[in-house]
């Protein structure tokens, strides 16, 4: 991209030192400069309508999904990912685990006083990207500036449409006892590495986080498993838990899971006993949960293990009727241990 | 990772449990002193499958639980304090003062930073020159010698910005109390495997001849507290009342000298008044005259509040102190949860209130 010029007054300040003002927001020839320079040059062709209140997205004859979803992550940067890829990997994802073709997303910022162009930039170049790798157009967007300390930097809202290619409906209430729950990778690796940036606790290597888009392996799974597939989840805020327990309530069923069966990377492990933390707490952003019929097991871990990203599939336990509680776990010792929903933030103990 | 597989191995966890049921002649009472060890107790379901032969009572060893109301009111007024940062482990934020936690003075325009270690508050004092820094130095012996290390190193860089409240408690003292109570029923202790990682386990040795209670050095997972229980009814089905180490791979007699070099360096016992109990004859703290300008409670003197308020509702002394269990104090569950606690112990992860919370099978079927 070409450097942006910003008019006479200071034509020696490196880009690098420029800051977003809040006359960036305030709707005159700053604030259009900023986006047509620093937004949409950088989302390329094809992509938001400037000179248009709203974007036209033409005939759509198969049925909508839409979503939407804010992201204020701090810090904004965080090893494997940023806000920008997470606002788009985590919209897209939420069509995919509906069982929807990810197609157009809107991209809202909000932006704090102070906050340096270059950062922006940054983000705004790694939005470009996963929107890119999501096979996803912005196709609308938003730019306001508050007043320094009303923000954090950046947040960003992303609302994503997809649309139904099969018509089958992901919802919880499908899942019958004796139904296989499946996990598509290592977990709690997006939590563990924003906690891990945000405190700078200094482990080396630094954990990483799990952001991807999960649609390519949703419509696979779909179109193999069929009606087998009986609903997704990707296991964002809450971890496992929180998934586990949506699906107890909306089903009707309980959920069991081995403990011992968990994908967990040996650094996220050390990570967790050294803080406290239940892995099936964390949060992720590119592993997914899936129920499905039991004999279906070995062709949706074909599936899983055939998209490189999803190392590590495993099969993690199984629906069961109902006796009382709705999530079981297995810690290898005794009776079988209910797992309480998550509550409020993970405090890490101190001794 | 290997060391935390063998210590919660399920084959070797269930022939430890088929042990203690075989050498049980009658039921026995047993304090787990810790909270890390109550969690693990309750979490693995160990304390339901004793169930008849080993009563698990859980002591005060959550340093959290422990601290004083009148301390959280003064974090709590010196985070409203302009230019002053209360720097905090994460898990006494939510603790209850007699008006706010520190996550509700946050809320109120409180100045609140959550750190990890006490070095990372002296990091936030360098960085934060026109701010006074006040450390929250809570914790049993384990964590006193990092935040003396601290206090040294703010002397040594100059800093006049940094101070602590030295909130530090001492577990021996606590179990004095303990034995003292006229409704006791403690038979044996499981001894906190990492107090005594730092004391060694030596200092117990007058106190069991005193009490003639067995005292076992405990660790913390499923098959240290297995091993732990069944030396602890071992030695009582003998009638023998000895200090015994069942945590060698961390633990030894005389403890790590150097941690209590700094220890003694910066501080001096003292009494102090816990949560739920009263005043303890030492058991706390102080840091030594030396000291004094690292000393918040000293420093900001006119912030300390008169007297807190008594915990409405909340019998979590009585749970701390072995007399109920959570379950039958009038508010767990009811008015008191991890969401809004009311005392202490339902809010740390290693609070006997909140392990029951998260745990308890009866608990959660109840909820729902």
């Amino acid at each position: 991209m070409k450097p942006v010029a910003r008019g006479a007054a200071c034509p020696a300040v490196p880009v690098s030192n420029e800051t977003v003002t809040l006359s960036h927001g305030e709707g005159g020839r700053a604030m259009r400069r900023l986006i047509r320079d620093q937004i949409a040059a950088k989302l390329g062709r094809g992509n938001v309508q400037l000179h248009s209140d709203a974007a036209c997205l033409g005939r759509i004859t198969k049925e909508i999904a839409i979503t939407t979803d804010s992201y204020v992550v701090s810090p904004l940067f965080f090893p494997g990912g940023d806000i920008g890829s997470l606002a788009v990997h985590g919209t897209v994802n939420d069509l995919a685990m509906a069982g929807a073709t990810p197609c157009y997303l809107t991209l809202s910022l909000i932006l704090e006083e102070g906050l340096p162009l270059a950062t922006l930039g940054r983000v705004i170049d790694s939005v470009a990207e996963a929107a890119s790798n999501c096979d996803v157009k912005i196709v609308a967007g938003d730019t306001k500036v508050v007043p320094k300390g009303a923000a954090d930097g950046i947040f960003i809202n992303t609302t994503g449409v997809g649309v139904h290619s099969t018509g089958q409906r992901m919802t919880a209430s499908r899942i019958q006892p004796g139904d296989a729950l499946l996990v598509s990778g290592p977990i709690a690796r997006h939590g563990l590495a924003v906690l891990a940036a945000r405190e700078s606790l200094g482990f080396d290597p630094p954990p990483e986080s799990d952001s991807a888009p999960l649609h390519r392996i949703a419509a696979e799974l779909l179109e193999t498993l069929g009606d087998d597939l009986r609903t997704m989840r990707d296991a964002t805020r809450g971890g496992i838990a929180a998934v586990m327990h949506e699906w107890a309530e909306e089903s009707a069923n309980a959920m069991w899971i081995d403990e011992s069966q968990l994908p967990l990377l040996p650094e996220s492990r050390g990570v967790c006993e050294l803080l406290g933390l239940d892995p099936l707490l964390v949060a992720n952003e590119g592993t997914f949960v899936a129920a499905i019929a039991p004999h279906r097991v070995d062709d949706a871990l074909s599936v899983m293990r055939s998209h490189s990203r999803c190392g590590q599939p495993a099969q993690i336990g199984h629906a069961r009727a109902r006796e009382l509680s709705p999530v079981l776990v297995s810690r290898g010792l005794g009776a079988d241990q209910p797992l309480d929903e998550p509550i409020a933030a993970m405090l890490p103990r101190i001794c | 990772m290997k060391y935390l597989d063998e210590f919660r191995d399920g084959r070797a966890s269930q022939s430890l449990l088929e042990k203690i049921r075989q050498r049980v002649t009658r039921p026995w009472v047993l304090m787990d002193v810790c909270g890390g060890q109550t969690h693990s107790l309750v979490r693995y379901g160990i304390e339901r499958e004793l169930a008849g032969q080993v009563e698990l009572i859980h002591g005060p060893g959550c340093p959290v639980c422990v601290t004083s109301t009148e301390l959280i009111d003064f974090a709590v007024a010196l985070a409203m304090q302009p230019d002053t940062i209360v720097a905090s482990f994460g898990d006494m934020i939510r603790v209850p003062g007699s008006d706010q936690s520190l996550m509700q003075a946050r809320s109120c325009g409180g100045r609140l930073k959550i750190v990890y270690t006490p070095i990372d508050a002296i990091a936030l004092a360098q960085r934060n020159p026109d701010s006074q820094i006040v450390f929250l130095a809570v914790g049993f012996e384990t964590t006193t010698p990092s935040t003396a290390l601290a206090v040294l190193q703010a002397t040594q860089l100059g800093l006049q910005n940094f101070s602590i409240v030295p909130a530090h408690v001492r577990v021996l003292p606590a179990m004095e109390t303990i034995m003292q109570l006229p409704e006791n029923r403690v038979e044996g202790f499981l001894a906190a495997g990492h107090v005594c990682s730092i004391t060694g386990y030596d200092v117990y040795e007058s106190f069991v001849a005193k009490h003639r209670v067995p005292v076992v050095v405990t660790g913390f997972e499923p098959v240290d507290l297995l091993e732990g229980i069944l030396q602890a009814v071992t030695l009582l089905e003998a009638g023998k009342a000895v200090i015994e180490n069942r945590y060698s791979r961390n633990v030894q007699r005389h403890g790590n000298p150097n941690a209590q070099a700094l220890i003694d360096r910066v501080y001096e016992i003292d009494d102090r008044d816990w949560r739920g109990f009263g005043t303890i004859s030492g058991g706390g703290y102080r840091l030594r005259d030396e000291y004094a300008q690292m000393d918040a409670c000293r420093k900001f003197a006119r912030l300390l509040p008169p007297s807190a308020r008594k915990d409405s509702e909340c019998r979590g002394a009585d749970v701390m102190s072995g007399k109920i269990k959570p379950k039958q104090c009038p508010a767990f569950g009811k008015t008191c949860s991890p969401e809004s606690p009311l005392g202490a112990p339902m809010v740390s992860s290693e609070g006997a209130c909140a392990a029951y919370y998260r745990f308890d099978p009866i608990t959660i079927e109840a909820r729902q």
